[in-house]
């Protein structure tokens, strides 16, 4: 991808990064100054200073501040940089469902989601759903209900349950079938996920 | 361990560490140091690899080390002549599109990405064939016997019977899927110890393989793999990744993470291999059989044979004095297939199964009432009793909760606007196997009970089984039992598959119970203790903090003596659009004869499942291949359909429950196999009936039905 084709970000951030992004170019354009660059073991200095670019963000209630290399996904930065292992990585391609969060309270599916493009969000991850040894209903409707077997595609299935709750796509087994269909479970646990989340929607708690 | 705050028994052990996400991958362990390997791979089919440059890769920011067969680590057993073929950087030849040719490791995962890109390879390209259906066809191409032919009565008597039929069916690839991507994380540290977060369906194979490759002794290797996020077969051997992984983290000297992509997942960890197969049957007209003869051909890869037991069930499942099976396998250019959930029997039970409904059609009979005729009393092939078996309740149970006697024998009768319904059975039938396990528990004066054993739970529930068995033995809260699994240095146990872990490792687990409890019956007797005594008094009064017993487990002579199978019959109701061939199933009846039930949430589940799985082969899976460059185009999980929350209606799942009485000591057979064996057959039963139209090649989409 061009620095040209990258979909605007706001702030200073986005002014900066097109800035140190045009001097990657020129390091780009002659490549002997790269590889001497790179000999002398100065790549990580350049990395610092040019590919990664400051990010705030809140997640579970926690303020992080922090920079980043704007290729970073939202999904690899939970896991890989905060260890937040709990969103999923199923297919990198927003296919499968199993990475879903919360982005200011609407479901994504974190793959798709640059952590750059994040900024000044708050994500809600399967870590921050329960209210600390209390499990969120839907976590217990799950249970309940053995909404799961491998476990895998569980944290994503559930961020998409609360949501889906919250939608109001919940009238029926059918309409819930349909707005859960994101979510892949190759364990096969469909009809008891879509039990947990009728039983979660007649509790009547506000998610 | 979790703190337990599980409101029913029967509630999975894990489930709150799987709910809260702190249920730990392999891929989900923080190691000092860790770097991360992205593999590069093969773009042509077949050849050689004449040049590989890896200078832009290994000059790319954060770039640690390019892997390929150009600076191979030590692998000893690589290095000797002989052995498997594929042997990972210790060839410079292709067997297949995608094949891994080095592994570029980096310290973070966006930078081996795209170092990973750098890397170029020159290629010698030959000829290659990733057509089966070609092969099969070409006189020339190699077909190799996959399992020995067999004969009962008469050879192919299905022809000179009173009705006959000869028909063929094609099932194409299959890709397992399983939601978490395959990978590993390997740790190499000095005076050759190992320490590797697998994901794998037995920690004693990963642990042996590993040994075997790399010459160290098994104790050096410790495999932990305590949550798998499925595998439905594929992750039942360590890969060449894993191999190139272990040996990325030996040459570096620090850990190294794999997790591949889903893309890579079509062609590093196996899948279903296609299958072309001719059934014949013969029958009278009062409706009983006389001939069967199932002949299959099984793909395979070029490098490495893969069999499975396609033809198994002809040889037994029906009553007839008359069967013959062939099964030969045809190696194309494509990676080695594994074992797939129901695996080859799945294959064979689409088939068979199919033909089954064919003859009852052609006979004029109710399926149901053809199956019953026929169904057998005792083991034709073995010659010997079912240690168990209950099919008649079961298409009993079946028929009534799918409302049976609401289908017309008549296909196309029934018929509301443009939707046609139909319904559909068919049986599955599995192997009920029984392995050798050892099980250490330790009881505690704390009120506590530890179980161990090097077994696996992909996700059927092994704890939360175990865990049951030893509830009912000892009498011990479900709360203060844990079952520790996924750990090499505990007690062995062999990998989880062919549907044998509760048989296999449960025994063990209750001759351990049945052992302290014994010790502890003596050891009340010695301090003249009541016989009835709690077990926390008696060890407090011996001043013990806790008794410890391990035990191997196996079966006896009982095979000797018995036939041994798990039995599932699949019931669906069908509804299939007569303007698009659409094909919604809207009703699935599973009734499970597998002996006692031990844990009954999860076993539901393991039906839920295998009913899933079925719907996905029936109606929507299949691995595509552009065989000009024997490449997959469906390798994603936008274009390869399992099955979504919408595809799926309610599902019923009944259990006869009644204990095998000779299997082991819970009476309990396996269930995740016989959970989708046969059940692509019922939905192709179900659409015959609602459209009179016969599909033979999976799966069944709406081209096929309009065609």
């Amino acid at each position: 991808m061009k620095s040209s084709d990258q979909k605007p970000n706001q702030g200073d951030s986005r002014r900066d990064f097109l800035k140190k992004s045009s001097v990657i170019t020129a390091i780009a354009l002659t490549p002997g100054v790269a590889v001497k660059a790179a000999e002398s073991n100065a790549d990580e200095r350049f990395a610092e200073l040019f590919e990664k670019i400051p990010l705030k963000l809140t997640v579970n209630n926690k303020a992080y501040q922090t920079t980043v290399e704007p290729r970073v996904t939202l999904l690899d930065y939970l896991r890989e940089e905060l260890h937040l292992t709990g969103t999923k990585k199923g297919c990198d391609h927003g296919q499968c469902g199993a990475c879903t969060v919360h982005v200011d309270g609407q479901r994504v599916n974190s793959c798709l989601s640059l952590a750059v493009m994040n900024e000044g969000k708050k994500i809600t991850t399967i870590e921050g759903l329960a209210n600390g040894d209390t499990l969120h209903p839907m976590q217990a409707a799950f249970i309940k209900h053995d909404g799961f077997q491998c476990g895998y595609c569980t944290p994503g299935q559930i961020m998409s349950a609360v949501a889906c709750v919250r939608e109001g796509h919940t009238n029926s087994r059918a309409e819930i079938s349909e707005y859960m269909s994101g979510n892949i479970c190759r364990c096969g646990a469909y009809p008891n996920i879509v039990d947990a989340i009728i039983e979660v929607k007649q509790g009547g708690e506000t998610l | 361990m979790e703190k337990r705050i599980l409101k029913d028994d029967n509630d999975r052990v894990d489930g709150i560490l799987k709910v809260t996400g702190q249920a730990k991958y392999f891929a989900e362990y923080e190691l000092p140091g860790l770097t991360y390997g992205v593999l590069v791979t093969s773009t042509i089919t077949k050849g050689k690899i004449t040049a590989l440059d890896t200078k832009a890769a290994e000059k790319a920011p954060g770039v640690i080390a390019v892997i390929s067969h150009l600076n191979k680590p030590s692998a000893p057993a690589y290095e000797q002549e002989g052995g498997p073929q594929m042997k990972i950087f210790y060839t410079d030849k292709i067997f297949y599109n995608g094949q891994p040719i080095a592994i570029v490791v980096a310290n973070t995962f966006e930078r081996a990405t795209h170092a990973a890109s750098l890397v170029k390879a020159s290629y010698a390209k030959e000829e290659f064939n990733t057509d089966f259906e070609k092969a099969l066809k070409d006189p020339k191409a190699k077909k190799l016997q996959g399992q020995a032919d067999y004969k009962r009565g008469i050879e192919n008597a299905y022809k000179t019977a009173e009705v006959k039929l000869e028909e063929r069916y094609f099932l194409p690839i299959e890709t397992h899927n399983p939601m978490e991507l395959h990978g590993i994380i390997a740790d190499w540290r000095p005076n050759n110890q190992l320490t590797v977060y697998a994901k794998t369906q037995g920690v004693k194979a990963t642990q042996g393989t590993i040994a075997n490759v790399f010459k160290i002794p098994m104790e050096n290797i410790q495999v932990n793999s305590e949550f798998v996020g499925g595998g439905f077969g594929m992750a039942l051997r360590t890969w060449p990744l894993e191999i190139a992984t272990v040996m990325a983290s030996k040459h570096i000297g620090k850990p190294v993470k794999v997790v591949i992509t889903r893309m890579q997942m079509f062609t590093m960890v196996g899948n279903r291999p296609a299958a072309i197969q001719t059934i014949g049957l013969g029958a009278n007209k009062d409706g009983k059989l006389t001939g069967i003869t199932h002949r299959a051909y099984g793909e395979t890869s070029t490098y490495e044979n893969f069999t499975e037991g396609v033809v198994n069930m002809a040889k037994f499942m029906y009553q007839c004095d008359n069967v013959n099976t062939t099964y030969a396998i045809v190696p194309v250019d494509l990676g080695v297939p594994i074992w797939m959930r129901g695996p080859g029997e799945a294959t064979g039970a689409f088939a068979l199964e199919s033909a089954i409904d064919e003859m009852a059609h052609a006979l004029d009979m109710d399926p149901l009432d053809f199956r019953i005729k026929n169904d057998p009393e005792t083991d034709q092939q073995k010659n010997k009793p079912f240690s168990s078996k209950n099919i008649k309740e079961a298409y009993k149970i079946g028929a009534e909760k799918i409302g049976w006697s609401n289908r017309k024998n008549k296909p196309g009768s029934l018929v509301e606007g443009p939707w046609q319904t139909g319904y559909g059975v068919s049986i599955g039938v599995f192997n009920a196997n029984r392995g050798k396990a050892s099980v250490k528990g330790i009881l505690k004066a704390d009120g506590s009970l530890l179980l161990q054993s090097a077994t696996s739970d992909i996700g059927p529930g092994t704890g939360t089984g175990m865990t049951l068995i030893a509830n009912k033995l000892m009498k011990i809260p479900v709360n203060k039992i844990t079952f520790e699994l996924g750990d090499s240095s505990l007690p062995p146990a062999p990998s989880q598959g062919g549907s044998a872990t509760l048989s296999t490792v449960g025994s063990a687990v209750n001759d351990v119970c049945v052992a302290l409890n014994s010790a502890i019956a003596e050891l009340a007797a010695n301090s003249n203790m009541d016989a009835t005594a709690n077990f926390i008094d008696v060890l407090k009064k011996n001043n013990l903090p806790q008794i410890e017993v391990t035990k191997e487990s196996q079966g006896g002579k009982e095979r000797d003596s018995y036939s041994m199978y798990s039995f599932s019959i699949h019931f669906v109701q069908v509804k299939v659009h007569s303007l698009t061939g659409v094909v919604k199933v809207s009703k699935i009846v599973s009734v499970g004869d597998s002996g006692t039930i031990v844990s009954p949430k999860t076993a539901r589940s393991q039906m839920l499942g295998g009913a899933v799985g079925g719907i996905g082969m029936a109606l929507t899976e299949e691995s595509i291949i552009d065989h000009r460059y024997g490449r997959y185009i469906n390798n994603n999980f936008a274009d390869y359909h399992v099955p979504v929350n919408a595809d799926v209606p309610e599902i019923d799942v009944n259990f006869i429950n009644k204990p095998d009485p000779y299997i082991n000591p819970m009476g309990a057979k396996g269930m995740g196999e016989i959970a989708l064996i046969g059940f692509s057959a019922a939905v192709a039963n179900a659409v015959f009936n609602a459209t009179g139209k016969r599909i033979r090649t999976l799966p069944i989409t709406p081209d096929k039905i309009l065609a």
